[in-house]
């Protein structure tokens, strides 16, 4: 069945790739048409050279802001689904730790990160953990949902086949948390990024450890502005790839069982 | 399909006289925003009976069910299973299964995983489980369907392999709260017909709550009609009719007359409720 294979391809992926190829075309000809200086809005092609150009140091921004992303991230996750599970113990523990959750949740990252980066002295540091802040919470309440939510004829079949407490949370809550905890992660690992990023900018670390956003800052102290588009376009590549990751993550995890990843039978 | 070995000698036969599988002393039941769901009810089921419970919306039937699996709790009164505690329940010769209104099976597992369940909840080692599981799919005709997770397959069949969980424990006793009253009347009779041959040749004690006249005319050694308002006993009728039962029986006129006598009892039934069951 190839030939419907590949139309079926062709249908999903052909429609936004000619859109994109066309929205850059369009840029392209505006900006070459219009006149319009590169300080205001470089062209596609300027921003590819000056991608190019700057390839080396940009990769290395690239690497450390996704290495606080990372850490960031495997933080969050760590210590958000510890704090579901502790608060899938009782209702006193959630209803006395929750408030103070959406608290930091609802806190704007740029809000607290000055505050971080005085208080922690490693720079370092203080940047993993504002993109813990932020990439924390969805895991937290996404995990303690999914944890509760539990099928509740299957709770009745394992308390008549007297099940052990722990026999019903590896073979019954933890599965049934699953699709939640992988829709979680897929709003978490966005928000790690970018409270990495934001993090960097409040910060504003140049030298080795120097991130994207520092570029993105340097850049604009030197109106270089095709870099900065460079440096921006990274960022978002960055994101798609984590974005699409977790989604593959979570298709093969789920995809035999649950009804999000099925996919739709011709 | 080979006949399994009987637990007990006394199940074969004459049901009547045979050890009591349950026994209801005095239970009642009121709920915790003091409606209440039963009146002290005192019901015996003997080892290898099939009895039905029958009534209107409200009268108590699933919770008589749930007090049997011991889900709940009476307020009242007591329950004796093997003429013992539920503490030992589960033993040899004092297994339980139920299966439910909805398949509830874990959609993450496999059929195979789902039937094994209760072998691996007993933690018996995978061998010794697999070929139980094997025959608990045969006996329900899903041999070849192991392999498939339970949204390949259609409501009956999911129905199935809910049964055959329930069989792979070889229960002494299986409560089932109508267990195919969410299926088409074709599936429902094929399930019927093949649930009372499991039934005469496995020997089981069977508590079956049903809305259906004719399936519980079909299935039961007994009947009990149950009235709402409070939740109580109303009538019990007796199916004399050998086993197995196939379509002839399905279709005579001693079917019919049962019906019709089931079908006057639950209109009396419905009349001594609270209120009408139309209204």
């Amino acid at each position: 069945m190839t030939p419907l294979a590949h139309s079926e391809r062709f249908k999903t992926y052909f429609p936004p790739v000619a859109t994109g190829i066309a929205m850059l075309a369009a840029w392209e000809a505006a900006c070459r048409w219009f006149e319009i200086p590169v300080f205001l809005v470089p062209a596609p092609s300027v921003v590819a050279d000056s991608f190019l150009n700057n390839a080396s140091s940009l990769f290395r921004a690239l690497g450390s802001t996704l290495k606080v992303t990372f850490i960031a991230f495997a933080l969050a996750i760590v210590i958000g689904v510890l704090t579901a599970f502790l608060f899938v113990q009782s209702r006193a523990i959630e209803r006395s730790l929750f408030p103070y959750a959406v608290m930091l949740q609802v806190t704007p990252i740029v809000a607290i990160a000055p505050l971080l980066i005085i208080l922690v002295k490693d720079t370092q540091t203080a940047l993993v953990l504002c993109a813990t802040l932020i990439a924390l919470f969805p895991i937290i309440s996404n995990t303690t949902i999914g944890l509760r939510t539990v099928d509740p004829g299957l709770a009745n079949l394992f308390r008549i086949n007297k099940a052990s407490g722990l026999q019903t949370l590896l073979r019954l809550r933890i599965p049934s948390a699953l699709p939640y905890f992988f829709a979680g992660l897929r709003i978490s690992s966005g928000l790690a990024l970018i409270g990495a990023v934001v993090a960097e900018f409040v910060a504003g670390t140049g030298g080795r450890s120097a991130g994207l956003a520092y570029e993105i800052l340097q850049s604009g102290f030197e109106l270089d502005i095709p870099r900065m588009f460079a440096a921006l376009f990274l960022i978002t590549i960055a994101g798609v790839v984590l974005f699409v990751a977790m989604a593959g993550l979570s298709a093969w995890a789920l995809g035999g069982w649950h009804d999000s990843e099925r996919r739709i039978e011709a | 399909m080979a006949a399994a070995p009987l637990p007990s000698p006394s199940l074969a036969m004459a049901p009547a006289e045979a050890a009591p599988a349950v026994e209801i002393l005095g239970v009642d039941k009121v709920f915790a925003d003091g409606t209440r769901g039963l009146t002290p009810i005192d019901l015996t089921v003997a080892q290898g009976e099939f009895v039905s419970l029958i009534g209107p919306s409200g009268c108590g039937k699933s919770t008589l069910l749930s007090l049997i699996a011991n889900l709940i709790q009476p307020t009242d009164g007591r329950l004796l299973w093997w003429r013992g505690g539920f503490d030992k329940v589960g033993q040899p010769g004092r297994r339980l299964s139920i299966v439910f209104q909805d398949a509830t099976l874990m959609p993450w597992a496999r059929v195979e995983g789902n039937v094994r369940l209760p072998l691996d909840l007993a933690r018996m080692p995978k061998d010794e489980a697999a070929p139980r599981v094997d025959e608990a799919l045969a006996l329900v005709g899903l041999s070849s369907h192991g392999r498939l997770y339970p949204r390949q397959l259609s409501g009956g069949m999911r129905m199935r392999v809910s049964i055959a969980r329930a069989l792979v424990t070889e229960p002494d006793m299986l409560l089932m709260d109508e267990p195919f009253g969410a299926l088409d009347e074709f599936t429902r009779n094929r399930l019927d017909s093949d649930l009372s041959e499991l039934w005469r040749l496995r020997g089981f004690t069977t508590i079956f709550v049903t809305h259906s006249i004719y399936e519980a005319v079909f299935l039961s050694t007994r009947i009990v009609v149950m009235a709402a308002q409070p939740g109580r006993l109303f009538r019990e009728i007796e199916i004399d009719e050998p086993f197995p039962r196939g379509d002839a029986f399905r279709t005579s006129a001693k079917f019919a007359d049962y019906c019709r006598e089931l079908s006057v009892a639950l209109m009396e039934a419905s009349l001594a409720s609270g209120r009408g069951r139309d209204r």
